[in-house]
């Protein structure tokens, strides 16, 4: 390792450790609303994170996160959920007795969400991957919806549309933003790595990519799984946090609000991602002002329900329209970045020729 | 099954079969020329639906009138929406133009929920147009009749256009190639407004109708038929319109037959058209009517 990348190495250690001192103190002393919306951040995080790499760094229009982020919650939510509740839950006809007694431990739980739900994404990606642009686009929202559709008639297995409520709340920052922060970890690695450089070969050019050599159906696909298993993995924090779900959750508007978050981030770059999850999270919170009603000059305006989702759309199309990068298109606000603003520049790739 | 019922079947799966075949003509035009999945198309089917709800119930017009205002304001809306929200993209990667179709659909959903509110209302059936007919032992109601009526007197109407018009020339020249027909002396942007005119004056019709059939209206109405509709167009061929009709009835006529022969797999319903989709996709990708397009560099 050459001091360059120790210099980096440490400073991704500070951040880590700081970040983990940040989410000790915001535990302790923010009220658990406050706590609650950052914990959404976090998932938000994920799932935009997951989305990014296959639609900005793969190139692949994907609209099936919701269904996969539904297999996660589901799984998750079913391992977890005591065998009392279930008893009760699951009225309208029992549930499988192999899964009635099951009583795991959250953390194997949210694991296994994320493995079925990637286990899915590279079943759909065999077949669906073979097509492009819009066609994969449809391909994957109708099986998303597919999952949906399966979910809510496996009545013995998933209670069907009454969903399941009494899952196990998880509050604690740790879980949901060090689940993020792996994430965005490995996300970051996988992204510099060989695959990662395939990946991007793939988006920019298929057709090129494919003369110089890059397996583009192989790698398309392992795109797909490893952005299907975060989403599991958010599916199954998801559940966690609001404790009760049930399959119309898992439309595909909310691929739709998932997409929003990417594309404002910035196709093609995690930290955009990152960055526009929190102001998403966030901004939702805060707009619910719109949907109260309000007294502005003495004058009496009823709350309109649904407003913060008209707003959020008008927002999609306005960055689309006018400001198609995103907030941070493809650049990333990584260490190279920054020690190059400060002047540090990497002694290795100045000696290549390569720093820019 | 008992052939009363049978035939009771048969009778919806033509009308739903109309239904499907009318809307999946402005989806197959739309791709057809700028080769984009309009999602907005979808709900165009709601505006137009709430427009004549609104006509006929507030504004007590009589139901042509309501229903010819809803017609050309949807027509409107749909020229608007290629006007502002693809126009300015249409040098931009597909999946751009793609989201902002997304982002156009997703705002007239919620607009809806708050100008009109999520919960659904009845769509007042116009007597002089909904009366029961008997038959024997089956009773059906005269949309039954009419539906696929009005869809075929459009369907020539379109084909004609299409085929002998100067304007329907054009459209096929521009969906051929862009640049050419531009240099050839068409207005592209003339001819892409008026594909979207049509289709969109025919979602307002499918839209109507679907109220008139399935009689309810609420903001997300259009979602799942503009899917399946999009689902027939490319089972037949997208781009043909008598590949979208063909689709249409393909697609109606399964769905109702489904339900009618294995009623317990009716909770399945709207997962059918998916897997059809997927099935059309993965082994012949051009459609029923459709020419498979290999990629050149």
């Amino acid at each position: 390792m050459d001091r360059h990348a120790k210099l980096k190495f440490i400073l991704t250690l500070v951040v880590v450790l700081l970040t983990f001192g940040a989410l000790y103190i915001f535990q302790n002393t923010m009220n658990s609303f406050y706590v609650r919306v950052l914990n959404l951040a976090a998932i938000y995080a994920i799932l935009a994170l997951s989305l990014n790499l296959i639609l900005g760094f793969t190139g692949m229009f994907s609209l099936g996160h919701a269904g996969f982020m539904c297999i996660g919650s589901y799984v998750a939510a079913i391992l977890t959920m005591s065998p009392a509740s279930k008893e009760i839950i699951y009225f309208m006809e029992p549930i499988h007795p192999l899964l009635a007694n099951v009583e795991w431990p959250i953390l194997p739980a949210i694991l296994l969400g994320g493995l079925v739900a990637a286990f899915f994404g590279f079943l759909i990606g065999f077949p669906a991957l073979r097509l492009r642009d819009d066609y994969l686009a449809i391909a994957t929202l109708g099986f998303a919806e597919i999952i949906r559709i399966i979910v809510t008639n496996l009545i013995p297995i998933t209670n069907g549309a009454l969903g399941l409520k009494n899952i196990p709340s998880v509050d604690s920052m740790f879980v949901y933003w060090g689940f993020a922060i792996i994430t965005i970890i490995v996300l970051m690695r996988i992204i510099n790595s060989s695959w990662g450089h395939a990946f991007k070969a793939i988006r920019d050019n298929e057709i090129a990519a494919q003369a110089m050599g890059v397996n583009i159906f192989k790698h398309k696909l392992m795109s797909f799984t490893i952005g299907a298993f975060f989403a599991g993995i958010a599916g199954a924090l998801m559940a966690f946090l609001i404790t009760s779900i049930d399959p119309t959750m898992y439309r595909f508007t909310f691929t739709f609000q998932i997409l929003l978050i990417v594309v404002l981030g910035g196709m093609g770059s995690l930290t955009g991602s990152v960055i526009a999850s929190i102001i998403f999270a966030i901004a939702m919170e805060w707009l619910r002002f719109v949907e109260q009603p309000m007294n502005l000059f003495g004058l009496a305006i009823p709350g309109i329900p649904g407003m913060r989702m008209v707003i959020f759309s008008i927002t999609l199309l306005l960055v689309i329209l006018f400001y198609r990068q995103g907030l941070l298109g493809t650049r990333e606000i990584n260490w190279e970045w920054i020690l190059n603003r400060l002047g540090i520049k990497n002694s290795l790739k100045v000696k290549r020729g390569e720093a820019n | 099954m008992s052939l009363d019922v049978f035939l009771q079947n048969v009778a919806n799966s033509i009308t739903l079969g109309s239904l499907y075949a009318l809307i999946a003509i402005g989806y197959t035009m739309v791709y057809g020329i700028i080769r984009l999945i309009n999602f907005a198309h979808a709900d165009l089917l709601m505006v137009a639906a709430y427009i004549a709800f609104y006509g006929i119930l507030v504004f007590t017009l009589p139901w042509y009138v309501s229903f010819a205002i809803a017609i050309v304001l949807t027509t409107l809306l749909g020229v608007s929406i290629e006007r502002v929200a693809y126009r300015p993209l249409r040098s931009a990667p597909r999946i751009s133009v793609l989201i902002s179709a997304i982002g156009v659909s997703f705002l007239l959903e919620n607009l809806g929920i708050v100008a009109l509110g999520a919960r659904p209302k009845p769509f007042p059936r116009p007597d002089d147009l909904v009366w029961n007919i008997q038959i024997g032992n089956i009773s059906f109601l005269s949309l039954t009749i009419i539906i696929p009526v009005v869809t075929i007197i459009l369907l020539v109407m379109v084909t004609y256009m299409v085929k002998k018009t100067k304007m329907g020339i054009a459209m096929r020249a521009v969906s051929r190639d862009f640049e050419t027909s531009s240099l050839m002396a068409v207005d592209v942007n003339k001819v892409i407004g008026a594909t979207f005119a049509v289709g969109s004056a025919l979602a307002a019709v499918g839209g109507i109708m679907w109220s008139m059939q399935y009689p309810q209206v609420d903001p997300l109405m259009g979602m799942f038929p503009g899917l399946k509709c999009f689902i027939a167009a490319v089972m037949g061929g997208i781009g043909s319109i008598p590949g979208a009709m063909i689709g249409g009835f393909v697609l109606g006529i399964c769905e109702v037959m489904l339900v009618g022969f294995m009623p317990e797999l009716s909770g399945y319903r709207d997962a059918f058209a998916f897997v059809v989709l997927i099935l059309i996709l993965l082994f012949r990708p051009g459609g029923i009517l459709g020419e498979n397009v290999v990629e050149k560099v």
